[in-house]
């Protein structure tokens, strides 16, 4: 039994079509991602498996227990952290771990034990008794991450859990997550629409766009189906560049973007010379690594931060005022 | 159990909030005393025979008035923090865990109830220096608390239920005061209601289907006394007995529809 299953699960609001015939089968233990740009139906997808919201069509269980039928049961096996800060800034750290042990059933006993542990995870101590409005964002994130697993949640959402926070803030978060994931077996899964994030942390990912999911794999996998390291060149003729470049073999995929060539080049080393020959005059050229960027290219055509792509932002414009 | 620790931690929440507001708890204070010396006085002084209330000054006739318009206001407002709740994502958390709706809106309730009992007893402290005819003994403390009771979660619920189907904090606002401003004037706070039958019987019917005139009517029966302490039969007006049983009705009706707006509430 996977810790997530979904089968056909679809969310409208009026229309639009939020979340889209999807099928997810999460393994326990296992950090599952979904990868997608603003409003391509993540946090709906948390928001339903976390029993927040109710599901047009299909069906989903959580831990083994159905999200219709059982919702009392599937949320005493969650723990969410939510994109907008939920910790409350008018009390103290700690008090915001001790209620939230006494609501989500944790034995009044041991509360103190679990509220310890906690903030040592997240290394918030000697700053427990300190009002959360006088945390950096950073710092919340931590309390906030240190909340959802204070009742010991088989499986924890995390939706977009470094979202807003400084490169240095970032690491250290990911840090957190993957002791956490070290030292007990949880279930784990994170919406993002950071590459790197993705990258790092998760086994699988789910590249989500307009509901759907367009790939699905473990990111090293997901990368290679691009087909090697990126080659862009800015060059003279663009058009014969690229009718040459395609008959090159060691070519897999050549996309013309902003009068710019991406080339997907396999063992960049050894092809480049044959790459610059086939591509005529050279104005300039750089190498990159292939991160998940290219691979949401890859699948979506257009770029995950490619926010002015009309159909995108209208996309996204609705999905935000049908959310508010 | 756990929904009882639960409850209790809803509840906890929100006094822990309440006591470190001051602002909330002073701002509170000042409205009921301006009713009572600027408007009590102030009418009070154009009265010539205080034969027509009941034999008392007018300032002393709208004291347990101005108690329930205390807790009427304080109360209603209350649901004002489940707008703010569900605006910023604080509300997700609690609507996540394992509790039942009905345990949540308790929880929410019992706050709000607790928050208007404290605010209200500053005024009950304060009466008992101003006005000499205020009589508190243990019974007429315990009359006058348990009404106060189900009026706060009657009116309570009212916020909660408003606040659980408004988008803004404006919105909300809004609709309040069309809510509680008619209950507060139609509730006898500040005239006997009996007069009304002849003068203008559709007032009298209109107080008469408002649940704040019943607590009104109890309290200002329990709490003022003539000579010799005895009972002003002019404030005698619907009945303890029919006060209780009434408001008693308005107060369970409410928590059954609240505890479906809370089930039916969106994010």
């Amino acid at each position: 039994m996977g810790a997530i299953e979904t089968h056909g699960l679809t969310k409208r609001f009026g229309e639009l079509v939020a979340v889209d015939n999807l099928n997810l089968d999460v393994a326990e233990g296992e950090i599952f991602g979904l990868l997608g740009p603003n409003g391509a139906g993540k946090t709906t997808t948390i928001s339903m498996l976390a029993t927040l919201l109710g599901l047009d069509s299909g069906r989903a269980s959580v831990a083994g227990y159905d999200v219709i039928d059982k919702p009392a049961k599937v949320r005493e096996q969650i723990g969410i952290v939510f994109q907008d800060p939920s910790s409350d800034d008018i009390l103290t750290g700690h008090e915001n771990l001790y209620l939230h042990g006494l609501m989500y059933g944790v034995p009044r006993a041991i509360i103190p034990q679990r509220v310890e542990e906690a903030l040592e995870l997240v290394q918030l101590k000697g700053r427990e008794d300190d009002l959360v409005r006088t945390y950096s964002g950073g710092m919340r994130r931590r309390l906030e991450l240190a909340r959802g697993l204070l009742h010991h949640p088989r499986i924890l959402f995390l939706d977009e859990p470094t979202l807003g926070l400084d490169p240095q803030t970032r690491q250290r978060i990911w840090a957190h997550i993957e002791s956490i994931v070290a030292e007990r077996k949880v279930t784990i899964i994170l919406t993002t629409h950071y590459m790197e994030e993705a990258d790092r942390l998760c086994d699988r990912l789910a590249i989500i766009d307009f509901g759907r999911i367009v790939a699905l794999d473990s990111p090293q996998t997901l990368k290679d189906t691009v087909g090697g390291d990126t080659v862009q060149l800015e060059v003279v003729n663009v058009e014969a560049a690229a009718t040459a470049l395609e008959n090159l073999e060691c070519v897999s995929r050549c996309e013309t973007r902003d009068g710019r060539l991406d080339v997907a080049v396999q063992d960049v080393a050894q092809n480049l010379p044959a790459v610059f020959t086939a591509a005529g005059e050279i104005a300039s050229f750089s190498v990159r690594n292939t991160t998940l960027d290219d691979v949401f290219l890859h699948y979506t055509g257009h770029d995950i931060r490619d926010e002015s792509a009309e159909g995108v932002a209208k996309h996204m414009h609705r999905v935000r005022s049908v959310n508010r | 159990m756990s929904q009882l620790s639960g409850l209790y931690a809803i509840w906890l929440r929100e006094v822990k909030v309440f006591f470190r507001e001051y602002s909330r708890l002073i701002g509170s204070v000042l409205t009921p005393l301006l009713w009572l010396v600027v408007v009590g006085k102030g009418i009070g002084a154009s009265i010539e025979d205080d034969a027509s209330f009941g034999g008392v000054g007018y300032d002393t006739f709208i004291f347990p008035g101005i108690l329930c318009m205390t807790v009427l206001f304080q109360s209603v407002f209350y649901g004002l923090y489940i707008v703010w709740d569900r605006k910023i994502d604080f509300l997700k958390e609690v609507l996540a865990a394992p509790l039942h709706r009905s345990t949540i809106f308790l929880g929410k309730v019992l706050g709000g109830v607790t928050d208007s009992m404290v605010q209200v007893t500053i005024i009950v402290i304060l009466g008992y220096f101003i006005f000499p005819e205020v009589t508190y003994t243990v019974r007429s403390l315990t009359v006058v608390y348990l009404f106060m009771f189900l009026l706060a979660v009657t009116m309570t619920s009212i916020g909660l239920i408003i606040g659980s189907r408004m988008e803004s904090p404006e919105g909300f606002s809004l609709v309040v005061s069309l809510v509680v401003f008619p209950m507060y004037f139609l509730s006898g706070a500040l005239f006997l209601k009996r007069n009304l039958t002849s003068e203008a019987p559709y007032l009298y019917w209109a107080t008469v289907a408002n649940p704040v005139s019943y607590a009104v009517d109890a309290i200002r029966y329990t709490l003022l006394r003539g000579d010799g302490g005895r009972p002003i039969e002019a404030f005698n007006e619907f009945g303890l007995a029919l006060d209780f049983a009434v408001l008693g009705g308005f107060c369970l009706v409410l928590l059954v529809i609240g505890t479906w707006a809370f089930r039916t509430m969106r994010l």
